[in-house]
């Protein structure tokens, strides 16, 4: 096993705000291009704040504990400062990250981006 | 917690008759053996013995065995030293794309090094087809190197025909039956093997120490110089401990090897069936029955091998994957890739390799623990709508 950390690997056996969220108003589909990992992340909003978030992660230990923390720290948050987590801040929620998985990390931050602009365009659209 | 090891293909537990033969070469016979004296006669002697049982083991000459650090220098020590000694023939060697990459790297460093290598496509269950070896064969091929059995998946190579088809053009046929030696017979006689990999810690001896078989009469050119050790094949101060280790395994592995298999192999049916019969969505990868009957290699789709291998060892239980994310390159296994499964379904494979210490209760905990954690995983999986 790759040396985690431990909030990593609890993270990983605990996972929070998993699976779907019926009636999201945006959904975030991202892949990895690296190694070909997938991340679904939806969210609810209300008057632009994250009232709810789910993730559906098909990816290593890293991926789910970082699918996992992201949504922890977007919960309850107003979108704009959502867009600001970046994969760095969710790698240091978790004590850091082996160099080699950093990149799962990234898919983390792009999830939620991906389900903000998702409810943005509806919203746009709605 | 005790630590149940399915892992046996990666490495082995040293048997305990293993370490006590070695034990006094660590020790009081420390002597160098390429001295005079008495001390040195006896170590001299003992690495003589170590050499007879191994080549027992494949049926082979004591004089035909080469100690190496291990099986990949002996598939370095093949591979480079035919390449390099008859550079003047040719410079094409033939291979499989499913080898361990002890043989693909150093294909590939001969590559660059202007050889040209061919790397001979697998059918989905891992087998290479003589005909295409066959076809693949010109006037300046110099090796054929196709391996025994293979590490991940267990299939094991019609070998004896691909090395006649080899013999028939006047080319060399190497084999690195690391995974095969001590688990099922190997005769380089019958199956007319020219050059052979092995290694000692896949078959209870210790790490550090292999042997290349070379068959009387080829040469190769050596990859380390500094001494006339190992008749001027392999030069430096021998791994005496080591040897004696590998020569030990080598002794148990004639003795245990048929009672092994079956004791072995109905553990892993349990386990193949098992699994199949309580989780939904599995397949198994290799061929079903010539595969090494130690080795159950499955992808359990929708889920990705790194999670359950750290879920398995919250569990005790060690075992080993494929996936893309478990290998520092970030690519999926490329035997698995080689046998046509995606990338997706390469990322779900679990290899379990058992052992002589592995028992009945280690399958029945497997059994227990595994579908609650490829359940758990697939309801966090995004492709998973079952549930
Ligand atoms: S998601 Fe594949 S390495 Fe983390």
């Amino acid at each position: 096993m790759l040396e985690y950390s431990e909030k990593v690997l609890k993270e990983f056996m605990n996972p929070k705000n998993m699976g779907k969220l019926e009636q999201a108003d945006g959904i975030g589909k991202v892949g990895n291009p690296v190694c070909g990992d997938v991340m679904w992340i939806y969210i609810k909003v209300e008057d632009d704040v994250i009232v709810d978030v789910k993730f559906q992660t098909f990816g290593c230990v890293a991926a789910i504990a970082t699918s996992s923390k992201v949504t922890e720290l977007v919960k309850g948050k107003r979108i704009e400062e959502a867009l600001k987590i970046t994969n760095k801040v969710v790698a240091e929620a978790l004590d850091g990250l082996p160099p080699v998985k950093l990149h799962c990390s990234l898919l983390a931050e792009q999830g939620i981006k991906a389900a903000i602009e998702d409810y943005l365009e509806r919203k746009k659209i709605g | 917690m005790r630590e149940i090891y399915l892992d046996y293909n990666a490495t082995t537990p040293v048997d305990p008759g293993v370490v006590e033969s070695m034990m006094p070469y660590l020790s009081e016979y420390f002597h160098n053996p390429s001295s005079l004296y008495t001390g040195s006669l006896r170590v001299r002697t003992n690495i003589e013995s170590a050499r007879e049982k191994v080549a027992a083991l494949i049926n082979s000459r004591p004089e035909e065995i080469i100690f190496t650090g291990g099986g990949s220098e002996a598939d370095n020590m093949a591979i480079k030293g035919i390449a390099f000694s008859k550079a003047d023939k040719g410079k094409h060697i033939i291979t499989s794309s499913i080898e361990h990459h002890a043989v693909l790297h150093t294909c590939k460093f001969l590559e660059k090094m202007g050889y040209e290598v061919t790397y001979l496509p697998v059918d989905k269950y891992g087998f290479v087809d003589p005909d295409e070896l066959k076809k693949s064969i010109r006037k300046d091929t110099i090796l054929v190197s196709v391996m025994f059995a293979n590490n991940e998946i267990g299939t094991i190579e019609p070998i004896k025909e691909l090395a006649q088809i080899a013999h028939e053009h006047e080319v060399l046929f190497h084999t690195d039956a690391v995974q095969a030696v001590g688990k099922i017979p190997v005769d380089v006689e019958e199956l007319e093997i020219d050059l052979l990999s092995m290694s000692a810690h896949k078959f209870y001896g210790p790490k550090g120490v292999g042997a290349l078989y070379m068959r009387k009469g080829v040469k190769l050119t050596p990859l380390i110089h500094g001494g006339s050790q190992e008749k001027n094949r392999r030069a430096g101060t021998e791994n005496v401990a080591g040897i004696i280790g590998m020569g030990k395994a080598a002794e148990i592995a004639i003795e245990e090897m048929q009672e092994e298999e079956r004791k072995i192999k109905p553990l892993r049916d349990k386990l193949e069936e098992g699994i199949l019969s309580r989780i939904p969505e599995v397949i198994v990868n290799g061929h079903p029955k010539k595969r090494l009957y130690n080795t159950l290699n499955v992808s359990i789709k929708f889920i990705e091998g790194e999670s359950m291998l750290a879920l398995l060892d919250a569990k005790g239980i060690s075992a080993s994957s494929g996936s893309a994310c478990t290998s520092s390159s970030l690519e999926p296994s490329h035997v698995l890739l080689a046998i046509g499964i995606p990338h997706e379904i390469a990322h779900g494979s679990l290899r379990f390799s058992l052992g002589k210490y592995n028992t009945k209760e280690d399958i029945d905990t497997v059994l227990e623990v595994l579908p609650d954690i490829v359940e758990r995983l697939r309801r966090l999986s995004p492709y998973w709508s079952h549930g």
